[in-house]
């Protein structure tokens, strides 16, 4: 042995303290890339959520209302269609009025009228046409504050900007300071946010049509998925031979799972729509396009829940003389069961979630009412969320939030349930 | 009788007919079903079919194609004045008369042959329901009627029923190929109608994209430009910042959770990933138009860097992070596929467990990592809310992450939402552009399935 080579140990032990330094550096980007993606989910729900607690509160103002006959029966009918049409803007424009007589400047007082939602009038009138006797008394009454003051309420307004910069003028946060004097001021529980439809005021905006509108949606989406997902996975799993149309239809699914949703939009548009001639905005079109993007899901999720079932059962059941159909309805699929239930769940949770497909088939309408049915126009929730992203007014913005927050409330609930399903259904075999 | 209830009856029908075919079949075996073929359910189940099945197809065929028959009808009674006014006058008279019959408000005032058509059209439509009805229900208490007839002993009605459920599965799964012919149908026919008026070549090669189109022939100005050049570098501009930051944390996450983290750790993290791929989409791109975008713009302003404020940058990075848990669970799949024995081969040969990843591990699931990025790619490049909602509208050609860029599936959106008039140029654009985008994302998928799939057989 030279001594001048040097021994493969002390090469060994020379590069030792080198390449654990790398061994703890690469645990450590480890480490940090699993830790950057939960700031980014943590950052995520933080940002959303600071933003739209504060909308499931509304301000609200308590105003003294003399219901003048003059302006709402003038010639004491009390018939509900004379009261129906009566001027209730007016009423409480003169309320308003009466608080504050020193306004008399006209821009003032649009100022001043401009303090309570327009949906003040309508909540008078349906308190009159309800109570038709309280015409020609004085009543005091909660009115949803704008939505302007109700974010001053909030503190979204700086009050230390020069009075150009914000929406609201020194003296509108002069009458609001003084209405918190005298107690006239008080935040209660949003349910309008809950209630109510879409509307250009940001204060009388609810997700309700939108829920609705999601409600419908799914539901045909639901009810033409499952079953065809279903059966095309029995086919597929069960009865289909080895042949090239069978592989064409699996590359087939596999590749449709990838497809953009936007080109399932496409395919709405130029076919249910344009072909078929099925009506714009309708739950039924939408639900037709989300269930084309859900099956290959619940297809693949199926085949898994067929293919765990194990032969013996199957071997059991055609022993005992059942027909390999009578084998698969009567006794493979109810144990499948479970397993497809789960990935239908999570389909169509990926359904509500989903939003450009809805897009190209006109959900994106105004839509105030309440749909009816899966003919009626209407938009749903992840849509809303996007329509009301692009409203300005910062009462708009926490409306967003609110309603991301009751759109992940939902979706976490059904992933919940598809692991709850499976965790207490699901068969070790 | 409107085609709810024709339906409801025919259910109803349908389950008398299930109720009778079982106690004829009891009848023919005089009560004893030893003598029978199937099961009387099935010859139950036989006679409800015949009496359902046909009569719902015809329904749902007559639904489908009454409308496009009865238009044309009321269109070639029109007065030869109207149709003489062109193809887009026809269109609205013929919205003119469906609101008529709807109840709903019409455009401008009412003329004599439209009330007159409209009263055609109602008339049209009566005849056609009462026909649907009644053929509808003729065939169906016929088909179960002679169903019930030949009801025998002998039979073989679960054979049949059986037939009938096969074929119904067929049909079933060769939805997933008509969807995809359907796909390609649309998205091919109505580009073809946009080559005719704007060339292929300037489509695909064209550096410029403002799809404003003049209404009338003597407007100046908007000519309409259809390049889909700057689109293509927006959205992979885009898409590559996403994957710049989604394939190392994705990648690095993947195998620490695989190689290093405990059970423990693995249990918690890994569904915290996922809530990432759960959240929809138009959650992240509320969170990049308001949260991201405005950050970079202003940490940008104190560098001394002019932001746009609907940045690439912003656009792509929120579009990574929604990516990450896409490509971690695809990477987890493919290092867990790795054979256990080449790891200890390393181990044995004295390596760190660092040094196994980089030099084994990584080397052998390779191809499978590959595949999974490019699926996550396809992802991206078809990604729609995010950059609807964070990225501008105006195709600028640039790659500097921090200008407003524009991208293929932004401009579908623009392009058809909101009023729209089928025949134009610009709203067919879309399409031409979604055939852009099926092909590109179809081809990425086909070779990464490919990719994938030879990787698994190496070590099955």
């Amino acid at each position: 042995m030279n001594d001048t080579t040097p021994r493969t140990i002390d090469i060994v032990r020379a590069g030792l303290a080198r390449r654990q330094r790398a061994e703890r550096r690469f645990r450590v980007y480890g480490r940090l890339a699993i830790a950057l993606a939960l700031v980014f989910l943590s950052f995520l729900f933080f940002s959303i959520v600071s933003k739209g607690y504060t909308a499931f509160q509304q301000t609200y103002v308590k105003i003294d209302v003399y219901i003048d006959p003059a302006m709402i029966d003038p010639n004491n009918t009390r018939d509900s269609k004379v009261l129906s049409a009566g001027d209730y803007g007016g009423v409480i424009k003169q309320a308003l009025r009466d608080m504050y007589p020193d306004v008399t400047n006209r821009r003032d007082k649009r100022a001043l009228y401009g303090m309570v939602s327009t949906g003040a009038a309508f909540q008078l009138r349906d308190m009159v046409i309800n109570k038709p006797a309280l015409v020609g008394t004085t009543q005091s009454l909660w009115v949803p504050a704008d939505d302007d003051f109700d974010m001053l309420a909030k503190g979204h307004i700086d009050r230390d900007l020069p009075e150009d910069d914000r929406r609201l003028k020194d003296n509108q946060i002069g009458w609001y300071d003084n209405l918190v004097e005298q107690g006239r001021v008080d935040k209660r529980f949003n349910t309008t946010f809950f209630t109510a439809g879409d509307s250009r005021d940001a204060e009388l905006s609810g997700i309700w049509g939108a829920a609705t509108g999601s409600f419908f949606t799914l539901t045909v989406t639901l009810l033409l998925s499952f079953p065809i997902g279903v059966a095309a996975a029995v086919y597929l799993e069960e009865f289909a031979p080895q042949n090239r149309l069978t592989d064409i239809i699996e590359v087939n699914i596999n590749n449709l799972a990838a497809v953009p949703s936007i080109v399932f939009g496409l395919l709405g548009l130029a076919v249910f729509i344009n072909f078929f001639g099925l009506p714009r905005s309708a739950p039924l079109v939408g639900g037709l396009v989300l269930t084309l993007m859900t099956l290959p899901t619940i297809i693949i999720a199926s085949r898994a829940a067929l293919k765990s079932v194990p032969p013996s059962i199957r071997e059991a059941a055609l022993g005992i003389g059942a027909s390999k159909m009578q084998t698969i309805m009567f006794h493979v699929l109810p144990l499948a069961m479970p397993g497809m239930l789960t990935g239908t769940i999570i389909g169509m949770a990926q359904a509500l979630g989903e939003t450009a497909p809805l897009l190209m088939i006109g959900m994106v309408a105004f839509i105030v009412d309440i749909p009816g049915g899966v003919f009626d126009p209407s938009t749903v929730l992840p849509v809303q969320i996007y329509l009301w992203a692009d409203s300005p007014e910062r009462a708009f913005v926490e409306r967003t939030s609110a309603a991301i927050m009751v759109l992940l409330a939902f979706l976490i609930t059904m992933n919940a349930l598809a692991v709850i399903l499976r965790k207490r259904f699901e068969r070790r075999w | 009788m409107n085609a709810s209830l024709l339906i409801a009856i025919l259910l109803v029908l349908s389950s008398v007919a299930y109720y009778m075919g079982r106690k004829r079949a009891f009848s023919v075996a005089n009560g004893s079903i030893k003598n029978l073929h199937s099961l009387p359910t099935y010859y139950g189940l036989y006679t409800a079919i015949w009496c359902g099945i046909p009569a719902l197809v015809l329904v749902a065929f007559w639904s489908a194609f009454e409308n496009a028959i009865i238009t044309q009808l009321v269109i070639s009674e029109l007065p030869p004045a109207l149709i003489e006014q062109g193809a887009g006058h026809v269109n609205l008279v013929i919205n003119d008369i469906k609101n008529l019959v709807h109840g709903n408000i019409v455009s401008g005032k009412l003329e004599p042959p439209i009330i007159a058509a409209a009263d055609h059209y109602m008339n049209l439509l009566r005849i056609s329901h009462m026909a649907l009805a009644v053929i509808a229900l003729a065939l169906a208490i016929g088909g179960g009627l002679f169903t019930l007839n030949r009801i025998r002993v002998n039979q073989q009605a679960r054979n049949a029923v059986e037939k009938i459920i096969t074929v119904g599965l067929v049909i079933c799964s060769s939805i997933a190929i008509l969807t995809t012919i359907g796909i390609i149908l649309s998205v091919l026919f109505e580009s073809m109608r946009f080559f005719k008026s704007v060339p292929i070549t300037d489509f695909i090669f064209g550096l410029d994209w403002s799809p404003q189109m003049a209404i009338r022939a003597d407007q100046v100005g908007s000519s309409g430009a259809f390049g889909a050049i700057p689109l293509v570098v927006g959205t992979l501009l885009i898409s590559f910042i996403a994957m710049t930051v989604a394939v190392p944390i994705g990648l690095l996450s993947a195998i620490y959770l695989s190689e290093y983290a405990s059970s423990h750790v693995r249990a918690i993290a890994k569904p915290m990933l996922e809530i990432l791929a759960g959240i929809p989409t138009v959650v992240y791109g509320f969170f990049a138009a308001l949260t991201v975008a405005p950050f970079i713009r202003d940490t940008g302003g104190l560098i001394g860097l002019d932001v746009a404020s609907e940045s690439a940058l912003a656009a792509g990075l929120v579009m990574g992070i929604m990516i990450i848990p896409f490509v971690s669970s695809l990477s987890d799949d493919v290092i867990n596929a790795v054979p256990q024995s080449l790891r200890d081969g390393a181990y044995g040969l004295g390596a760190t467990q660092a040094e196994t990843v980089k030099k084994v591990i990584f080397p052998a699931a390779l191809p499978g990592i590959v595949g999974g990025v490019l699926l996550a790619v396809s992802r991206a490049i078809g990604e729609t809310m995010i950059v609807v909602m964070a990225a501008g509208l105006s195709a600028n050609l640039t790659v500097n992450p921090l200008e407003a860029v524009t991208t293929v599936t932004v401009q579908i959106v623009t392009l058809l939402t909101g009023d729209q008039e089928f025949d134009s140029p610009k709203t067919l654009a879309a399409f031409a552009l979604g055939l852009m985008l099926f092909v590109v994302t179809l081809t990425l998928n086909i070779i990464a399935l490919h990719v994938v799939r030879k990787y698994r057989e190496q070590y099955e």
